[in-house]
């Protein structure tokens, strides 16, 4: 068995290490590394060139930011709509204020069903709250159907990716799996094999389990619609032959308008798999006789979301549609891959999201995962500033941490502070420059360069050299240059 | 034209060369410069860590540095960029009219060098010489936070005997991010590794970009694994002539 199979991340932020810490097994895993390197390198090459034959692209991101934004500032008055909408329609709404509510909502629903089993399409809101564990210890064997999901429940590993979450595992990892938790010792890594084992596998589940439980990709307010969008058929599936459709979908997930999909299915499609359109796209309105689920349940999540609209400068965090454009882009991500970020949204949305969702009591040093280098913003289908909220949140850690006299003397605080002391007052720095010129000669070799310093700096030095420190500053050339010229300059204007 | 030089404070302390070179060049195409002796830095070290109050006194104190200043220059495309993309928010929300005033004044007047040759100057050729292969790293602030666009191809293009070497996934980030390569330190290695492999795959002896401290990174690790090729500021190839060659290049 590969580390990557054995290993078993925490995806709980109350409970994860920080990110650097996370980091490390990743960075020194080859294996792992090649897998998200090549997986997201494929998807981007295609966003790329679907993104570049539209010509309106640009106009498209700012009507859908328009539209999501119009969506979560009015968000109460919409979610009211698709109440009245969806229980005019036969659909029951249910309201979840926090994980917890989500889970004992949804268990009571299934006890009501009598069910033991049950079905879910690819939902990573569901685990946000964590429903799988939750729902098996209550004696309710769980079911995934999406491919990827397929991968992980059998391999017992976490997601990496809101897309693609089986994205870290290569197909000769998945065909070990297959082999190992179907029985199939003869199994090639042919993808065309996997798949059919898979459906295999799929075909007794569907019919055979009468309930199901799935997210949305987006629901509306003005028809009480649900829709879930998705490549494999699975989905479809299981909004056809099952008797109760449990949703579990977060309250930001809303849209005004039947239309406004026009603008977000074009670019949720091509962010996120970089295809024109998805292959299925399934729309639901509470139930229809004779056709589909004829019990639906619909649970809209909190769970940290209206807190984060409360704050003028975070909540376009609330746009996003899931299409994980930012992580495909982020080099951090391409890097670490998603188990790093110790949460079921990894990436630089995960970044700015999970602390807020945390409401900033946990997950602190994901706002710091970033090297603020914008490649998130300039792809985002919706135009979340993520740069902009990632640099807010770390005001906010900074607020936090530094009133907790313990970091006082934390060599990063302190250079900070002394540092904006220095600025304040050129002579000040200006005589720092010339201390810590002298000083940084114990440091320096021969060859000009710093191999090796103490503290912080050492982090630095472990993989990079300095260079020693000039003779002279900048400054003090222009200063001695200015004393030269000047004489001869006034001679000159006599 | 009259230019006020920002050097920025680490190419103060760590790269006055690029300073050097800077003044140099400006006063080969007949620019008179300018340099204010109490400049210090413009935050970008503070804002990014999450020290907002500190960056907001370093942002009110420069522009008010350079209130009375017709054009400020700075060889930083990411101290331009804290700027245009920071300042804003910052002086918005802690600062009071009078400073919004100033700072809405001072904005169009700071110029990245790149963009100051180009769109104030209107030269493509600066005049230098520069005989080696060079490869450009188009830093993060420079592609998506200052769109500086082609301007650093257009003046690299018009250096005699120049040979540019295009380098492969030139938008992707050096992994250098200010504190997050101390923070962050292991990630940070490993996306410098990535790019590294980059830019030695173009056979470049130098590495030039518009930003020392993507060089610094860049540079250190480059020093530090024998990889036989040495960082450049573009300020100094294009302040190279063959009468004054750029500064410990040889």
């Amino acid at each position: 068995m590969s580390a990557a199979v054995a290993n078993h991340p925490v995806l709980d932020p109350t409970l994860a290490l920080p990110f650097p810490q996370a980091a490390l097994p990743v960075l020194r895993n080859p294996q792992l590394r090649k897998n998200v390197a090549h997986a997201i390198d494929v998807i981007q090459a295609k966003r790329a060139k679907l993104v570049a034959e539209k010509t309106d692209w640009q106009e498209l991101r700012s009507a859908a930011s328009a539209i999501r934004m119009h969506a979560i500032e009015n968000l109460g008055a919409y979610l009211e709509e698709f109440e009245a909408k969806c229980t005019a329609a036969g659909g029951v709404v249910h309201w979840a204020a926090d994980a917890a509510e989500a889970r004992r909502i949804i268990l009571e629903i299934l006890r009501e069903e009598n069910a033991s089993d049950v079905i879910k399409i690819k939902t990573m809101t569901s685990a946000e709250i964590q429903l799988n564990p939750f729902l098996q210890a209550a004696g309710v064997n769980v079911f995934e159907t999406d491919l990827a999901e397929i991968i992980l429940q059998l391999g017992e590993q976490e997601p990496s990716h809101i897309v693609v979450p089986a994205l870290h595992i290569n197909r000769s990892q998945v065909r070990e799996i297959f082999a190992r938790r179907m029985g199939l010792k003869d199994l090639s890594d042919d993808p065309q094999v996997l798949t059919a084992a898979a459906r295999t596998y799929l075909r007794q589940k569907f019919l055979t389990v009468p309930t199901a439980i799935s997210g949305a990709n987006f629901f509306i307010a003005e028809t009480g619609g649900v829709g879930v969008v998705e490549s494999e058929g699975n989905g479809r599936m299981c909004l056809t032959l099952p008797r109760t459709m449990i949703t579990l979908a977060g309250i930001e997930k809303v849209l005004p308008r039947f239309q406004d999909l026009e603008v977000i299915l074009q670019l949720l499609a091509r962010s996120a798999t970089g295809e024109r359109m998805n292959p299925y796209n399934s729309i639901w309105t509470g139930v229809t006789p004779g056709d589909g689920p004829q019990r639906f349940h619909m649970v809209l999540l909190d769970n940290g979301r209206s807190s984060i609209l409360t704050k003028p400068k975070q909540r376009q965090t609330l746009k996003c549609i899931r299409c994980a454009a930012c992580m495909n882009s982020c080099p951090v991500y391409r890097q670490t891959g998603g188990h790093a970020y110790g949460s079921v949204y990894p990436g630089p949305i995960g970044a700015i999201l999970t602390p807020q969702l945390m409401q900033m009591h946990h997950a602190q040093s994901l706002p710091f995962a970033s090297s603020l280098c914008g490649a998130c913003y300039e792809v985002c289908p919706v135009k979340i500033n993520i740069p902009e909220v990632l640099l807010e949140l770390r005001a906010q850690v900074v607020n936090q941490e530094r009133r907790d006299l313990a970091r006082f003397f934390d060599p990063m605080y302190l250079g900070l502070r002394i540092a904006s002391l220095l600025f304040a007052w050129a002579w000040l720095f200006h005589t720092s420059q010339f201390m810590g010129r002298i000083g940084i000669r114990l440091f320096t070799r021969k060859d000009g360069w710093i191999h090796s310093l103490p503290s912080v700096g050492g982090k630095w030095t472990q993989t990079r050299d300095l260079r020693g420190f000039p003779k002279q500053t900048f400054h003090g050339w222009w200063a001695a240059r200015s004393r030269q010229s000047s004489p001869v300059s006034s001679k000159e204007a006599k | 034209m009259r230019a006020s030089l920002f050097i920025t404070c680490y190419n103060d302390t760590l790269f006055p060369e690029t300073g050097r070179a800077v003044v140099g060049l400006l006063e080969r195409l007949g620019v008179s410069v300018d340099f204010h002796p109490k400049q210090t830095c413009c935050g970008q070290m503070h804002a990014n860590t999450g020290f907002r109050g500190e960056a907001f006194s370093q942002a009110k104190r420069l522009v008010r540095l350079y209130q009375d200043t017709e054009t400020v220059v700075v060889p930083s495309s990411s101290c331009v960029a804290m700027m245009r993309d920071q300042y804003p928010g910052l002086i918005d929300e802690l600062g009071n009219d009078s400073l919004r005033k100033d700072f809405a004044a001072f904005l169009p007047r700071v110029y990245e060098l790149s963009e100051f040759l180009i769109d104030r100057l209107g030269v493509e050729d600066v005049g230098a010489w520069f005989p080696h292969r060079v490869t450009y790293h188009a830093s993060c602030h420079g592609i998506r936070g200052l769109h500086l666009g082609d301007r650093p191809y257009r003046l690299l293009a018009k250096v005699r005997s120049l040979q540019l070497a295009p380098l492969p996934n030139v938008d992707r980030c050096c992994g250098f991010g200010g504190t997050f390569s101390v923070k962050n330190a292991e990630v940070s290695s490993a996306m410098l590794a990535v790019k590294l492999q980059d830019v030695v795959s173009t056979g470049a002896e130098f590495c030039t970009a518009l930003d020392n401290s993507c060089l610094m990174h860049l540079g250190g690790a480059m020093h530090r694994q024998y990889a036989g090729m040495k960082t450049i500021h573009m300020a100094q190839i294009l302040a190279s002539t063959e009468a004054t060659p750029a500064e410990g290049v040889l």
